[in-house]
């Protein structure tokens, strides 16, 4: 590590992680509201998840054990770059253990295994702005937010339900912190959703090149918007992992040939691994090993 | 002479030894001490600033305060070289206008202003709001408050010590004003306890 004396810790400099631990401090006293921060160019494009690692990189100490996912997965491109940028201008530990991490950045999933007190959940987030697609003016939608004009919102999601019958909202699907603001989850499947209410993990999301921050500490109340005869509801699986055998989780489509095949697994990597080590298996992995 | 040399002595000297990766431990300390409202944490590194300033306010001061957040000082820190040190170790400017202070910095004892008289940021951008650095003699063992809010697992007791007597009233008002609002850090000694404008306080019954 003789390259690390080139950088100073964790790659930013502390002028800039003073001003992003401002904002954070100021979003855990506004839960869900987002706070303006001066997002700094990375060594990653925009996209990659910049203002998560800004984040990560302010809140990180020498300490810390790191875990990154991308779509819940801890091997895909995203999650092993942002793993490994943080390995050379931090030196910090990592991991993919969902309970052995103290910071876990995300990139649109939250980890199916329960998190505890004393974690911290950084989102990357594309668009912070829940009613932007709605309203594309910032100084209306700021507006919006402070007289808690959120009936726009309510129309699109009854949109929803005119055009398909049911809220066709699968992911970002909007939330309200606390009883007051309305917040985007960032693009985790709304199946994630119900786990943000009352976490006791410290969740903070990082939007680096619309430029804001915006935090939910634990124990605070998170509710899906919806309405009384519409409820909110998760998405469901008809058949468990096909490798690890588990109900109620998220999972992916994974085609398998050019006929058509095509077997569904978890999202979450750890969770899938783990429930394998201590040996569950699902249809696929029990032929595969009659097949041996 | 002698004086002067102290006075250089004090305003140069007690800062981080190892600035990054104490102020890292001192913002964990203070982000965790914020989203758990009324629980006691101790600080990861101590400063040693000019008395009247104590040893947690000033750690909280080098970690946070730059040329981008103006400091409001009671008088009686005005009169110590706590500006000199403070403008030395974190350039950031004082004034002595209350609703441009980012910051507020009480010592232990000193007159609280009223909570109103400082920025508590505006309906569209609530973030704009001081944040009160206020030390007190002691963070438990006072009489107590209840409290609940975001960040809190059902309720909690918070007992500070050496808190002004028209206090709830002053949250009470500051709580009301939501979104809008001041954010409080309490210190004693080198631990804090962090009443973000979320909290909701009321007195015990006994």
């Amino acid at each position: 590590m003789t390259d690390l004396a080139t950088y100073n810790f964790a790659y930013l400099d502390e002028q800039t992680k003073r001003m992003i631990r401002r904002a954070i401090l100021k979003a855990i006293s506004i839960p869900g509201y987002q706070v303006p921060f001066a997002s700094r160019e990375m060594p990653m494009p925009y996209g990659w998840g910049t203002g998560g690692v800004q984040v990560t990189a302010a809140i990180l100490g020498p300490d810390d054990v790191l875990k990154v996912i991308d779509q819940g997965a801890d091997d895909t491109t995203n999650a092993v770059s942002i793993r490994a940028f943080f390995q050379k201008v931090a030196n910090v530990a990592v991991t993919t253990k969902t309970r052995e991490a103290t910071i876990i950045q995300t990139r649109h999933r939250i980890p199916e295994e329960t998190l505890t007190a004393g974690q911290t959940l950084v989102y990357q987030v594309p668009i912070p702005e829940p009613l932007r697609f709605l309203e594309p003016r910032e100084t209306e939608t700021r507006k919006m937010h402070a007289l808690e004009e959120y009936g726009l919102m309510h129309v699109k999601l009854y949109e929803d339900i005119a055009r398909n019958g049911h809220i066709a909202t699968t992911y970002a699907y909007p939330v309200k912190v606390e009883g007051r603001y309305v917040m985007d989850p960032s693009p985790t499947p709304k199946f994630d959703n119900p786990k943000m209410h009352m976490s006791e993990a410290l969740q903070l999301f990082g939007a680096g090149r619309e430029k804001r921050i915006y935090a939910v500490p634990p124990y605070t109340e998170v509710v899906s918007l919806d309405f009384e005869d519409h409820p909110f509801e998760i998405q469901h699986f008809d058949k468990p992992c096909a490798l690890c055998g588990a109900e109620h989780v998220y999972l992916d489509e994974v085609v398998l040939d050019d006929k058509g095949g095509r077997m569904f697994v978890c999202s979450d990597t750890d969770h899938c691994e783990d429930r394998r080590e201590h040996g569950h298996a699902g249809h696929l992995l029990a032929q595969q090993e009659a097949a041996e | 002479m002698g004086g002067q040399a102290e006075i250089h002595a004090s305003t140069y000297a007690g800062a981080f030894s190892d600035p990054v990766f104490q102020s890292q431990s001192v913002f964990r300390s203070l982000m965790d001490a914020m989203a758990c409202p009324g629980t006691i944490m101790p600080l990861g590194a101590s400063a040693n600033p000019p008395a009247p300033l104590g040893a947690g306010a000033g750690a909280i001061a080098l970690t946070l305060c730059d040329d981008g957040t103006p400091v409001w000082l009671t008088n009686a820190l005005l009169q110590s070289s706590v500006p000199a040190w403070l403008s030395f170790h974190t350039s950031a400017p004082v004034t002595d206008v209350k609703p441009e202070a980012r910051f507020v910095f009480i010592e232990a004892g000193g007159l609280v202003p009223g909570f109103d008289q400082f920025a508590l940021g505006a309906q569209e951008y609530p973030d704009r709001s001081a944040t009160l650095v206020l030390e007190i003699a002691s963070l438990d063992g006072g009489s107590e408050f209840v409290a609940d809010g975001p960040g809190i697992k059902g309720e909690t007791i918070v007992a500070p010590i050496g808190l002004p007597d028209i206090f709830l009233i002053l949250w009470r008002e500051n709580r009301a004003q939501f979104p809008r609002g001041v954010d409080l850090i309490l210190v004693s000694g080198t631990n804090v306890l962090c009443l973000p404008r979320t909290t909701k306080l009321r007195r015990r019954e006994v």
